[in-house]
């Protein structure tokens, strides 16, 4: 006992040590609920984490933990990074809610972030990124390059976020091609290559052509890259190395000038909680560049939709749209609130199936 | 030249060094890795295992020790039983998930109805819940000698789906913006498997992994039934003329160890995490497989296992914020303590000779 305690004074000591010496950097946490390397969103949340220590050098010190299970092991790693002095963390999944919520009210000085949630409180903020805005980019140009008139989609779970995607991709696709029809699988995972791969080539069985995608890795690309005919689209990530094959553009999620921007206010003193939901226009999602295997009409017309949505002049919801069940949703030239659209639980008018519950 | 040479009965001193030569094989080559890593070995191994424990924060890890180590003692406690009498139920995992699927539906019943009687039918529902799904891969080996490494473990993938289900469905929160999940049972005090003491980490989880060590080894070293598990485990034949009744040990190993898996996803799901959601299992019904083998099947040494477990967990994600570690390289240094223990265990069978040339 008393060599344990003696060690546990030392330990303390050279804890205390290390802790003054951090003090004059700001530190930042970053939790993630996948690999770094997953090439999709815990990627580009890295690469933001990159930026952050690029843009700040000396004054910032970062550090993450990736693949974290959503639950009480991300309430523990929160807890420690909290523990550890950091001043900001980032918690970048939605299943990271809760936890995030609870480790902030155990530690009012910390400010956190939380992505893709909807609770906040006085030291945490929410921010998302309007990806639906490039699903409809997306969905132009699927419905348009089509020839089996299938078009698969592979889902991660049924939240509002991914329903968002589904219908405003499909309301696009519908609108160049009234034949288009859309296949679903959901994956229920954000991440895993082997499930990802089966459901990309159980949807290309279907006769599926052009596949999406609300997972992270690049096994979909590579199904379709297997499969020839096939096209697809880098999600979350631009995931250029399949340019030359299947991926014809992607959404990009660029959070880097958000961290940026965070990290400055808490260096500042001027953070406060806030609701950030930003779209193609502020710079937040971007649009991988388009192939030459789209026609240049095609890549035109998504050009020209980019840069509407961008300067405010489109909504990808825009009426009359009708609910999958027949009834009303949108009048013409209505526009969809946020609110309707962060708790999206139902499909539109032409999709098939059911959203499971 | 080495030889292996069979000894005639297990080295006893090999069954208690073997964990410890394999903690001390995977400081080693761990420290190798990180060190080729670029990471100091040394700073690793310290981050690891020992400021868990004693580092100037070491009052909240401590606490969670408990926390990640009870539902893998609980687990691994009832799968060890199964093992000793070489029935081997790999889905756990499954029994876990359903356990806490019917623990917290029994909560949510009652919501937001308070009363004392809740708590204690809920557990009652988790424990019953998991035996249930046990029996499924044990009536179906008793009946039609099914396998049950196989049924066992495709009820795993099953309750993933019934648990996606529920958190899309019938469980999901009301006044949860249509996003997937439950209500969180810790808002609501009498379904709530609270710190039993604040700040200790122990919750009924860890008391109840507590008990079951306890009447584990009772179990094993008094009982008539703990007789017949070991000696079907080591000598089935005999354990036949014994009147043991095979079809028998299926049902009770496979029951409590689903009962346990029970309990345990139910202590999880009403406490340290609170909520069912679609990633509510995150893989203890398999991690405790390793810590049955770990801790040599034995109640006590699953004890030292399960701790030892998560004393790699929460090290190793200190390791990862603090280093830098990759969380693969963790990973691997985890999957090292099995293959380790697995090698050292040939010792415990048989012994090293150097090889006589022979005569010709």
């Amino acid at each position: 006992m008393k060599l344990i305690k003696y060690l546990s004074t030392a330990a303390l000591a050279l804890g205390m040590a290390t802790g003054a010496m951090a003090q004059d950097k700001l530190k930042v946490g970053f939790v993630y609920v996948g690999p770094v390397g997953d090439g999709g969103w815990t990627y580009e949340h890295d690469k933001g984490r990159q930026a952050v220590e690029a843009e700040f050098g000396d004054k910032v010190e970062t550090v993450f933990v990736e693949s974290v299970p959503e639950g009480p092991d991300a309430e523990r790693v929160m807890t420690q990074m909290a523990l550890d002095g950091a001043d900001l963390i980032f918690t970048t999944s939605f299943g990271f809610m809760d936890p995030t919520i609870n480790v902030a009210a155990k530690f009012p000085d910390v400010k956190f972030e939380h992505a893709t949630g909807y609770k906040r409180a006085d030291n945490v903020s929410t921010y998302s990124a309007r990806f639906y805005e490039g699903r409809a980019i997306q969905g132009h140009i699927a419905g348009k390059m089509t020839e089996s008139n299938i078009v698969g989609y592979i889902g991660s779970y049924p939240i509002p976020e991914v329903i968002r995607g589904i219908n405003s991709a499909f309301i696009h696709a519908r609108k160049v091609n009234p034949d288009v029809e859309f296949k679903i699988v959901w994956a229920y995972t954000w991440f895993d290559p082997a499930k990802e791969a089966d459901a990309a080539k159980v949807l290309i069985e279907q006769g599926a052509d052009v596949i999406f995608q609300h997972t992270d890795s690049t096994a979909p690309l590579a199904a379709a890259a297997e499969a020839g005919n096939v096209i697809g689209f880098g999600q979350a990530s631009d995931m250029s190395e399949y340019a030359d094959g299947p991926r014809v553009s992607s959404i990009i999620d660029d959070w880097a000038p958000y961290y940026i921007d965070r990290t400055r206010a808490v260096m500042d003193g001027t953070w406060e909680s806030t609701d950030t939901w930003d779209g193609i226009g502020p710079g937040m999602v971007g649009i991988g560049e388009i192939t030459d295997r789209v026609p240049a009409d095609v890549k035109a017309e998504a050009l020209a939709m980019k840069e509407a949505i961008a300067a405010g002049e489109y909504h990808p919801f825009t009426g009359p749209l009708n609910k999958q069940d027949g009834s009303a949703w949108l009048a013409e030239g209505e526009v969809a609130d946020d609110g309707t659209l962060l708790g999206m639980d139902f499909y539109v008018e032409g999709l098939e199936g059911t959203i499971p519950n | 030249m080495l030889k292996l040479e069979k000894r005639p009965q297990p080295s006893q001193a090999w069954i208690y060094l073997a964990p410890l030569v394999a903690v001390i094989a995977t400081m080693i080559a761990g420290g190798a890795l990180f060190a080729i890593l670029g990471k100091d070995p040394l700073v690793a191994i310290r981050t690891i295992f020992y400021d868990p424990l004693f580092s100037e924060f070491a009052f909240f890890y401590r606490p969670q020790l408990l926390v990640k180590g009870a539902p893998l003692v609980l687990i691994a406690i009832g799968l060890s039983l199964g093992f000793r009498a070489g029935i081997w139920n790999i889905g756990a995992e499954g029994q876990y998930i359903v356990g806490a699927l019917t623990g917290a539906g029994v909560g949510l019943a009652f919501y937001p109805l308070e009363g004392w009687f809740i708590f204690p039918l809920m557990v009652m529902a988790g424990a019953l819940g998991g035996w249930a799904w046990a029996m499924i891969p044990a009536v179906l080996k008793v009946r039609f000698g099914t396998n049950e490494i196989l049924v066992s473990l495709m009820l795993v993938y099953v309750a993933e789906q019934l648990l996606a289900s529920m958190a899309l469905g019938l469980m999901k929160n009301p006044q949860g913006f249509g996003f997937p999940g439950s209500r969180n049972l810790q808002q609501y005090p009498s379904a709530h498997n609270a710190e039993l003491i604040a700040g200790s980490g122990m919750h009924w989880g860890v008391v109840a992994a507590l008990i079951a060590v306890i009447f584990a080894y009772v179990l094993l070293t008094r009982h008539i039934l703990g007789f017949h598990i070991r000696l079907t485990g080591e000598a089935p034949r005999a354990a036949r003329f014994a009147g043991v009744n095979p079809a028998r040990l299926v049902l009770i190993c496979l029951g409590l160890a689903g009962a346990l898996a029970g309990l345990a996803g139910m202590f999880e799901v009403s406490g340290p995490a609170g909520r069912v959601s679609i990633d509510f299992n995150v893989g203890y019904g398999f991690t405790a497989i390793i810590v049955a083998f770990l801790g040599r099947l034995h109640p006590v040494g699953i004890l030292l296992a399960g701790l030892l477990m998560a004393l790699t967990y929460i090290g190793g994600e200190i390791a990862q914020s603090r280093l830098g570690l990759p969380a693969a390289a963790i990973q691997m240094f985890q999957g090292m303590l099995l293959f380790f223990l697995l090698a050292v265990d040939v010792l415990t069978n048989y012994r090293l000779r150097l090889a006589r040339r022979e005569v010709a």
